[in-house]
C-alpha cells in the first residue's frame, strides 16, 4: 500500500507525548509525533515581548484549541441535551507543539501515596459503606514507591524548584511533612516566597498547620537538565499560565526535551495533523498505525506502525479511543465498558482576602507555581470520619502574577460596581492590597458522570464529538465547603479587612462560562480490573495492546494536586515497561 | 568435509581482506570527514536546505559578488575530475585544476600548513565520503574587468606562502605537542586568522602564524556585520579572562560562563568546531592561551559595582538606564552578571568593550539566537530590538553597557547606530540557516 512505516507513532506534542518520544528514540526506534496545532518554539514564537502580550495570550487564547474546527458538548446530566462548548471559558485546552505543557503554570507536584489507593485507603480507615452510592472510587493499580523513580526523573528533566522533606528517609528541611519520602531532592532549590505567600506560611503555621513552598517547574537558577536542556532563572515576570515563558524558567516540552529529541535522526515531529483515528485490523485487537489529516492541505495520510501511543489531551484521547473501536464504551445504565468511565475534573475555589491600605501585596509580582500551600485538608491527611465525604483540598496562595486586564477585569470582584470611580477604587484597591487563597480540591468518579460520543454534533473533520455529563456532586461540594472554613481564621490571622470567602453551594451545577481549571481527568482509566478500567497499570490498553494512553485520563479520581507530574511520571513509568519489556516480547503486559 | 572446509576458509580469508581493507577506506574517509569539520569547509560551501558541500554561498567583496565553488564530487559541476595533486594545490596554494588562480576567500595561504597525510585523507573524503550533486554554483557577479583572475596570481606570488614553509614555520617552534597541535588546528585547517587577523590593504592577512608576530589574531575587519575580536591575551578587549575551559566550552556548544557565540562565528562552531575532539579543542584554547596580548595597554578590567548599587536604589539618572532595566535586565540582570551559559554577562565582556562597538548595536538591532549545538541542543534567543527603540535610545542603552560595571568604554551616538543600520546584518531567524529549538 506504501504507507510510511516507522516503529511508533505518538499522538500529540505535550509532556506525555514528548517524553514517550524521548524514551523510545533512545531505546531506538522511529518515531514519528502527530500535533494538530502549529509549530512553537521559543525563539520565534515565545520570544520577548510579543509572546507577554496580554491581549493575544491570555484573553484571546493565542496558546489554546481553535474550537471552530472541534470541541466538545456538555451537559450537567444524562436527561439533558448538551450543547457545544463554543468558548473557551471553565477549562482551557492547549494546541500546537508544547500542548498544554507549553501554556501550564508550572505548579509540578508528585502524588499523595494514598491518592493511588483511595478505595483501598478509604474503606480500610471508615469502611467500605463509607463510599456514597453512585462513586466509582478507584484505585490506580500503582503505587507510589514503584513511581518513585520516575518523579525523581521527571523533576530532573523539568528543572523543578523545590523544598524536600524527607530524603531516603532522613528528614532534610522544611518541605511538605505530608510528603512521602524521595531518592533524592530536588534539583533546584524554591522559588522565594512572595509576599503574600510569605504572610500566608506564618498565620498558617501559627494556626498549628504545617506550610511548604510550593514544588515548581520555574527554575529558580539556571539549569541544565538531563537532555543538555537550558532553563533560564525565573524573574517572577507573572507571565506563566497562558504564555510560552521567554526567559526559558517554564518548563515545557519545547524548551526541555524536544531541542534534544529534534536532533535525533530517528524523530520526526509533524504538525498541522490533526490524527482521525488509530487503524485497527479485522480482529480489533491490533492497531496497524493511524490515519490524520494535514489541516493545511486537507489531505488526509495513513501511517503503518508497530506501536501506537496517544499522548493527547486528556479528552481528546478518550475521543480517540471511541471513534477507533478502542476497548468498550463505557454505558452508565448498566454501569459496563470502561471507555469514558470515571471522568473526573477538580473542585476548586478561590477566596480573596484584602489586607490593610498599608499592606501592598504587590499581585504584579508571580510565578506559575510560586507560593505556600498546606496539606492539612488534602488527600487522607485529615480524619473524615465525621465529616462524611471522600478526598480533600490542598490550600494555598499561587500567586501566578496579576495582569493588567485581568486585573480591570476581575476589578474589585463580586458585588462592586463595574464603571465610574467607585469601580476604580475598588479595582486599585483590589490590585494593591488583596491576595487570592485557593482550595484546589479533589472531584470523585460518579456511575452518572461519564464521557461519550455526541449522538448530534460533528467537528469540522465529520466526527463526532465528544459529549461529557458532568455536575457537581454532594460529597465534593460538602468537601470544598469544609476546607473554605479552614480558609477564615488564616485569613483573619493575616489581617483581613474583609474577605470573599467562595465555596460551592449545595445542588449547584457545574457552570461553563467561568475558568475554574484545565485539570480534566480520567475517561480511560488504570487499573488492576478490564471490567473497571480501559488501560492496565502500564497504560497499555486492555483490548488493544499495541496501544498506550498516556495522560490525566489514566487518572481513576481528580486528584487535590495539579495533575502534570503525575502524567510525566506515568509516562516515564509507562516507557520503562515498554523498553524493558514489551519491546522484546510484544503484547498484553498483564494478562486480563 | 574437507572441501567445504578449506572453501569456508579461503572465503573467510578473502572476505576478511576486503573487510580490512574497506575498514581502512573507512577510517580514512572519517578522517577526512573530521578534518573537513576543523576546516569548516561547510560553513562557506555548504547552504541550508541543498545538498552538502554544493555551494552558493555568496561573499559581498568591494569588487562585487562572488559564489563558492561545488566541492562534491560530481566529475563535471564540482571536483570529480580532481587528482590528488590537484586537489592539494588548490587547498594549499590555490591554484584550480585549470591552472587559474582562486578567490583568496578561499584561506588557501592557512591551509597551506595543511600535512600531506591530511591532504590525502580530505582527498578522499571528497571522493568517497560526500556526494555527487550535479549543479553548478551561481556565476560570480564581478564586472570586467575585475572579473580577470591572471592578477590573482601576482596576488599569490607576493603572499601566499609555499606549502614547506608553512608546515616549517608552524611545526618548528612548538616542542609542547599540545600546542604544536593547537597551533596546526589554528594556523592550518581552522584558518581563524581568516577573519580574526588583520588585513593589508592589499587583503592579504598581515600575520600569518604566531611566528609572524602580534598582529596574529589581533582582531580583523567586520565580516557581514560583525566585528571579529582579538583572540590574544589582552585583558579587556581579547581573551585575557578567559580560562581555557571557557575557551573549551564556547567551541564546543557556542556558550560559556565568559560569553555566548553571535554572528559570522556561529556558523564556524556549528559546522566546525563543535565536532572537534576534547582533545583537539584543548590543544586550541592551550594555544590561544599562549599568544601576549597585542595591545599592552589595557588596565585589566574589575567589577564596579557603582551602577549596580545605583539601579538597585531604583536610580535611573544614568543615560540609557531604563531601557536598560525594561529592556534587558531581565536576562542579563541589573548586576550585568547574566546569567552565565544562559544569558551571558555583559560585564567584563571582551565584545561590549571593543573599540568599534558595530557587533554590539547589531546585536541589540537584530538579536541574537544561539543555535542546537549537539552538546546544547537548547536554541537561546536574544530578541530584535531595532523596530522596538529608536536609534537614539540604542546608542543611550548601548553606550549604558559600555559604561556600566568597568567596562569604561567610549560612547555611542544616534548617528554611529544610523550608520551601522546599513551595514546590519541578516537576523539569524529569518534566514532559516540555524535550527532553533
Amino acid at each position: 500500500m506504501g504507507r510510511t512505516h516507522v516503529d511508533a507513532v505518538i499522538v500529540g506534542a505535550g509532556w506525555a507525548s514528548s517524553i514517550m518520544a524521548k524514551e523510545l528514540t533512545e531505546a531506538g526506534l522511529s518515531v514519528i509525533m502527530l500535533e494538530r496545532g502549529p509549530e512553537r518554539t521559543t525563539p520565534v514564537e515565545g520570544a520577548y515581548p510579543e509572546s507577554i502580550d496580554e491581549l493575544r495570550g491570555a484573553v484571546r487564547k493565542r496558546l489554546f484549541q481553535n474550537l471552530s474546527q472541534s470541541t466538545v458538548t456538555i451537559r450537567n446530566t444524562m436527561d439533558q441535551t448538551a450543547l457545544p462548548y463554543r468558548q473557551l471559558a471553565a477549562f482551557l485546552p492547549g494546541e500546537g507543539v508544547g500542548g498544554a505543557g507549553l501554556h501550564w503554570s508550572g505548579v509540578h507536584f508528585r502524588v499523595a501515596p494514598e491518592d493511588l489507593r483511595l478505595r483501598s485507603s478509604v474503606i480500610e480507615r471508615y469502611g467500605a459503606k463509607f463510599i456514597p452510592e453512585g462513586m466509582n472510587l478507584q484505585d490506580y493499580g500503582v503505587t507510589y514507591e514503584e513511581l518513585e523513580p520516575f518523579f525523581d526523573k521527571a523533576e530532573k528533566v523539568f528543572g523543578t524548584s523545590g523544598e524536600a522533606y524527607k530524603v531516603q528517609g532522613k528528614i532534610i528541611g522544611n518541605g511538605n511533612v505530608f510528603s512521602p519520602d524521595r531518592s533524592d531532592n530536588f534539583p533546584l532549590p524554591a522559588l522565594k516566597d512572595t509576599f503574600s505567600a510569605s504572610i500566608f506560611r506564618d498565620a498558617a503555621k501559627n494556626a498549628g498547620y504545617h506550610p511548604y513552598a510550593l514544588p515548581a517547574a520555574n527554575a529558580s537558577r539556571q539549569y541544565t537538565n538531563t537532555y543538555g536542556c537550558q532553563m533560564g532563572p525565573c524573574n517572577f515576570c507573572g507571565y506563566c499560565s497562558g504564555y510560552d515563558c521567554y526567559l526559558y524558567s517554564k518548563a515545557s516540552p519545547n524548551v526541555n526535551i524536544l531541542p534534544a529529541l529534534r536532533q535525533d535522526p530517528g524523530f520526526t515531529l509533524i504538525p498541522n495533523a490533526h490524527v482521525l483515528r488509530v487503524d485497527l485490523d479485522h480482529t480489533k485487537t491490533k492497531a496497524t498505525g493511524v490515519t490524520y489529516l494535514d489541516t493545511k492541505t486537507r489531505k488526509e495520510t495513513s501511517l503503518s506502525a508497530d506501536l501506537v501511543v496517544l499522548g493527547a489531551f486528556q479528552f481528546n484521547n478518550v475521543h480517540l479511543m471511541l471513534v477507533s473501536g478502542i476497548g468498550k464504551p463505557y454505558d452508565p445504565v448498566s454501569n459496563t465498558g470502561t471507555v469514558g468511565r470515571n471522568f473526573v475534573y477538580q473542585t476548586i475555589t478561590s477566596s480573596r482576602v484584602w489586607l490593610p491600605s498599608s499592606t501592598y501585596t504587590n499581585q504584579f509580582v508571580g510565578a506559575g507555581g510560586a507560593g505556600v500551600a498546606i496539606d492539612d485538608f488534602n488527600s487522607m491527611n485529615f480524619d473524615h470520619g465525621p465529616l462524611g465525604f471522600v478526598g480533600g483540598s490542598p490550600v494555598w496562595v499561587n500567586q501566578a502574577g496579576v495582569k493588567p486586564i485581568a486585573a480591570a477585569i476581575g476589578a474589585g470582584g463580586g458585588g462592586t460596581p463595574r464603571w465610574g470611580s467607585a469601580y476604580k477604587n475598588a479595582l486599585i484597591n483590589t490590585y494593591k492590597h488583596s491576595l487570592v487563597i485557593d482550595a484546589h480540591g479533589s472531584n470523585m468518579a460518579y456511575r452518572d458522570v461519564y464521557l461519550d460520543l455526541d449522538p448530534t454534533w460533528k467537528d469540522v473533520y465529520g466526527q463526532p464529538l465528544l459529549r461529557m455529563t458532568f455536575t457537581w456532586k454532594d460529597n465534593d461540594i460538602r468537601m470544598n465547603q469544609y476546607v473554605v472554613s479552614r480558609i477564615e481564621p488564616i485569613a483573619r490571622a493575616m489581617g483581613a479587612t474583609k474577605m470573599n470567602l467562595v465555596h460551592l453551594n449545595a445542588g449547584q451545577p457545574f457552570d461553563t462560562r467561568n475558568y475554574q481549571t484545565t485539570h480534566l481527568g480520567g475517561g480511560a482509566i488504570m487499573g488492576d480490573n478490564p471490567q473497571t478500567s480501559a488501560l492496565n497499570r502500564y497504560l497499555q490498553s486492555w483490548d488493544v495492546s499495541n496501544v498506550f494512553v498516556i495522560g490525566s485520563n489514566a487518572f481513576p479520581q481528580g486528584m487535590g494536586y495539579n495533575p502534570t507530574g503525575m502524567v510525566a511520571a506515568l509516562a516515564y513509568w509507562a516507557a520503562h515497561h515498554i523498553r524493558t519489556t514489551y519491546l522484546k516480547s510484544p503484547g498484553p503486559l498483564v494478562k486480563a | 568435509m574437507k572441501w567445504p572446509l578449506v572453501i569456508a576458509c579461503f572465503l573467510g580469508m578473502g572476505l576478511t581482506a576486503e573487510a580490512t581493507a574497506q575498514a581502512s577506506d573507512k577510517a580514512i574517509v572519517e578522517k577526512g570527514r573530521y578534518l573537513a569539520a576543523a576546516s569548516d569547509c561547510a560553513a562557506c560551501h555548504s547552504v541550508h536546505g541543498k545538498p552538502e558541500y554544493s555551494g552558493g554561498v555568496s561573499f559581498s567583496l568591494p569588487m562585487g559578488k562572488i559564489y563558492s565553488t561545488n566541492i562534491t564530487p560530481d566529475p563535471d559541476h564540482g571536483i570529480g575530475r580532481y587528482t590528488e595533486a590537484q586537489f592539494g594545490q588548490a587547498l594549499r596554494q590555490g591554484i584550480r585544476r585549470d591552472g587559474s588562480t582562486l578567490y583568496p576567500a578561499m584561506p588557501f595561504p592557512s591551509y597551506a600548513r595543511l600535512t600531506d597525510s591530511d591532504i590525502h585523507a580530505l582527498f578522499v573524503y571528497f571522493r568517497d565520503g560526500v556526494k555527487a550533486v550535479p549543479v553548478s554554483a551561481p556565476r560570480n557577479e564581478i564586472p570586467w574587468p575585475l572579473s580577470i583572475r591572471w592578477p590573482l596570481t601576482f596576488w599569490r606570488w607576493a603572499f601566499a606562502p609555499t606549502p614547506h614553509k608553512a608546515i616549517a614555520s608552524t611545526a618548528e617552534e612548538f616542542t609542547d605537542p599540545l600546542l604544536a597541535r593547537g597551533a596546526y588546528l589554528v594556523e592550518g585547517p581552522a584558518h581563524c586568522g581568516a577573519c580574526h587577523s588583520p588585513r593589508a590593504i592589499t587583503m592579504q592577512e598581515k600575520a600569518l602564524t604566531a611566528h609572524d608576530g602580534s598582529l596574529y589574531l589581533a582582531g580583523g575587519a567586520p565580516v557581514d556585520g560583525w566585528m571579529p575580536p582579538s583572540l590574544r591575551q589582552e585583558n579587556r578587549t581579547g581573551l585575557g579572562r578567559w580560562s581555557e575551559e571557557d575557551i573549551v566550552s564556547f567551541l564546543r556548544t557556542g556558550r560559556s560562563n565568559t560569553g555566548s557565540v553571535f554572528g559570522s562565528m556561529t556558523s564556524a562552531i556549528l559546522h566546525g568546531t563543535q565536532k572537534l575532539t576534547d582533545n583537539d579543542l584543548h590543544a586550541i584554547a592551550h594555544y590561544l592561551k599562549s599568544l601576549p596580548p597585542a595591545d599592552r595597554t589595557q588596565t585589566p578590567w574589575t567589577y564596579d559595582p557603582t551602577i549596580t548599587e545605583q539601579l538597585h536604589k531604583a536610580d535611573l539618572s544614568s543615560r540609557g538606564a531604563r531601557i536598560y532595566v525594561d529592556r534587558c535586565a531581565a536576562c542579563h540582570r541589573t548586576d550585568g552578571k547574566g546569567y552565565p551559559a544562559v544569558f551571558p554577562a555583559l560585564a567584563g565582556n571582551p565584545v561590549m568593550m571593543q573599540s568599534d562597538p558595530v557587533s554590539l548595536v547589531h546585536i541589540v538591532q537584530k538579536g541574537a539566537s544561539l543555535p542546537a549545538m549537539t552538546a546544547a541542543p537548547s536554541s537561546i534567543t536574544m530578541p530584535a530590538f531595532n523596530h522596538k527603540l529608536t536609534d537614539q535610545q540604542i546608542a543611550d542603552v548601548v553606550t549604558f553597557i559600555r559604561h556600566a560595571w568597568g567596562n569604561n568604554t567610549s560612547p555611542v551616538s544616534a548617528e554611529d547606530v544610523r550608520q551601522f543600520s546599513k551595514t546590519m546584518p541578516p537576523p539569524d531567524m529569518a534566514d532559516d540557516t540555524l535550527s532553533l529549538n
